[in-house]
This record gives C-alpha cells, structure tokens and sequence, in this order.
C-alpha cells in the first residue's frame, strides 16, 4: 500500500479530515486536520498499521504563512513480523500549536509515549491527555526546550561547571593560569 | 637528576617511583561515544597498548591511575565524570581523549560540556575526532614523561 492508495481509500470516508497529500509513494505525507488525527490513528491501527516508527516535529516559527507554529509527523508501518515484510508505509502530519497539542497515541502504540516525551522535552508541544508530562532527554533542571527556534544558540544550562557563555576563557583566567604559575 | 637542595637518595627515589608509576597504568576508560572504538583499537592487540605498560583497564575508578575520557560528555553526564573523578584515589592523571573531551568538538550546541577541563583537571590533551591509535600512543608516552618528572608528586 502506498500512501496513495491509502488515501484514495480513506477520502470517501473521512471527507474533510483529510485535508491533501504531498509527495508520493513512500515519501507520501497526509496532511490532517488536528481534529480528526485522533480518529485516522485508530483506523490506520485496525487496517493493520501495527508499528509507529517515528513521531517528530518541526518548528516552523520563522516560515511566514504557516498554518501553525509547529508541524507533527507520524510515520507507521505494517509490518508481517512472521514473514518479515513490510506491507505498506504511511506518514501523516498536522498543524499544532504550542501546547495544544493532539490527544496522545500511547494506547495505540506503546513506544508512543517516549517519542511523545522527546517531542514535549525539545519542542514544548504537548498532548492534550498528558498533563503530566516529562522530560526524557534533557535533565529535570534544563528550562526552556532547546529545538525551538527561539532557544538561543548560545545558551548553556550545565548542571555543574562554568555557567556564561565563554566558559573557555573565562576558566582560562580565573583557573588554569595560577595553576600553571 | 640530582636536584639541589635535594638528596641523591630522594631524587633517585623520585625517579624510581615515577619510573614504577608509569610502566603500571591502570586506566579507567569512561567511553561514551565513538572515539571508544578507536580507543579499543588502540587497546587491543593490533595496537596494543600493553607494550607502553597501560594493558590494564579497571572498571572501578577505586583502582585505576588515569581516568580516559573517551567521547562527548553532555551535561546530563557531566556530574557522573565528576564523581567518578572525585571517586579515584591519588595519584590520578586524567586524559581527555577525542576533540569532545577537548573543546567540545562540532557540538557547540545545548547539550554538549565545552572541554572538559571546565569540570575537572586534565593532564593531557588528545585531539582529532577520532584521533588515530598512533596518536593515542604518542600521548600516552607523553603521559609516561609527565608522570616520570612529577615523581612523589602528583
């Protein structure tokens, strides 16, 4: 299954859910309104989509005439796992705002929830039944979700060392060189 | 050798001692990223550290002499380095292996500790991402001479 066909297939049924496709064969992403992408989730999973292979987004704060801030992307497989065959791909990507964010597919796909906490730790983008969420990569500490694009390039949250943002020079002066003497 | 001021009995000392201390190295390698293969390269037989002395890698920071620094340290890690450092007995010698352990290497980023000479001493310096075995072994004789000079010290 291409992601075509998948969405020749599905158009009847979801109408305006579906709001186009971009790309074609495997590259195939399905644009899907925020609304609806709880829904198209669970029928991809019944038709057979047992594997999410990735959940990522995009920040597309400096693009003008974005719909929304943030782009999320699912990627799912139907994988044959006895004969080892991939038996189709489709991505499906939506628009969302900060930290309204669509429902979580954890109890669809269990490996869901790491991915969706490495989508809130680097991008801040929440899902609307985790209120509780967590970070996985970056430590308790860190503030701020450093892929946003708005996160200044520069900026260090070290645990212990050094905290400006020259640490070299300034260790330089006021360390090594007494050492050194 | 004779230093003066200093006895011939306790300089040759100093030079007995530097010259045990640094044919015995017992490392600590705390590998985190990719130079660690070139680290085993280094270690195994092809290249075989073992011929300068350094075949002896510890796993317990308790038992080992030089702690080798081998890959990117983030942040998340840099207390662990820290501790494991604290947790050595004296004499130590650190190595910061790889341009990670330098200056941070291409990772001017959030996430990446920038040398970490910014958290803890280093004795010596191995550039290069990775650095090649020879490399490796140019610094560990470089090593050799420091420890062999600082004598009782250190």
């Amino acid at each position: 299954m291409t992601g075509k066909e998948i969405f020749e297939g599905l158009k009847p049924e979801l109408g305006d859910a579906l709001l186009g496709i971009e790309g074609d064969g495997l590259d195939a992403v399905l644009s899907v309104r925020q609304a609806s992408l709880r829904a198209l989730l669970e029928k991809l999973k019944s038709a057979g989509f047992n594997m999410l292979v990735d959940l990522t987004c995009v920040d597309y704060s400096k693009f003008d005439g974005k719909p929304a801030r943030f782009r999320l992307t699912y990627r799912l497989l139907s994988l044959d796992a006895e004969a080892g065959l991939s038996l189709g791909r489709v991505a499906l990507a939506c628009w969302v705002e900060d930290l309204k964010g669509p429902p979580s597919a954890r109890d669809l796909w269990p490996c869901a929830d790491w991915l969706e906490r490495e989508v809130w730790d680097m991008f801040g983008v929440g899902f609307s039944d985790r209120p509780d969420m967590k970070r996985i990569l970056m430590y308790e500490e860190f503030s701020g979700h450093p892929l946003r694009k708005d996160y200044p390039i520069a900026q260090r949250q070290p645990l212990i060392g050094p905290t400006d943002e020259k640490p070299r020079e300034r260790w330089l002066e006021s360390d090594l060189r007494p050492r050194l003497a | 050798m004779l230093n003066a001021g200093e006895g011939f009995l306790t300089s040759q000392l100093d030079a007995a001692i530097g010259w045990a201390r640094k044919y015995s190295i017992f490392q600590y390698p705390f590998v985190t990223a990719c130079c660690g293969m070139e680290y085993m390269s280094t270690a195994c037989s092809h290249y075989d550290m073992d011929r300068f002395g350094a075949g002896f890698p510890r796993f317990s920071p308790r038992q080992a002499d030089v702690l080798m620094v081998v890959g990117t340290i983030s942040h998340k890690i840099a207390p662990v380095l820290k501790r494991i450092h604290e947790q050595m007995a004296a004499p130590k010698w650190v190595v910061a292996f790889g341009v990670c352990t330098c200056t941070g290497g291409f990772y001017n980023n959030y996430s990446t500790v920038q040398g970490i000479d910014t958290i803890i001493p280093v004795d010596l310096y191995i550039p290069g991402c990775p650095p090649r075995p020879e490399a490796v072994l140019q610094g560990l004789t470089m090593l050799q001479d420091k420890i062999q000079k600082q004598g009782r010290k250190g």
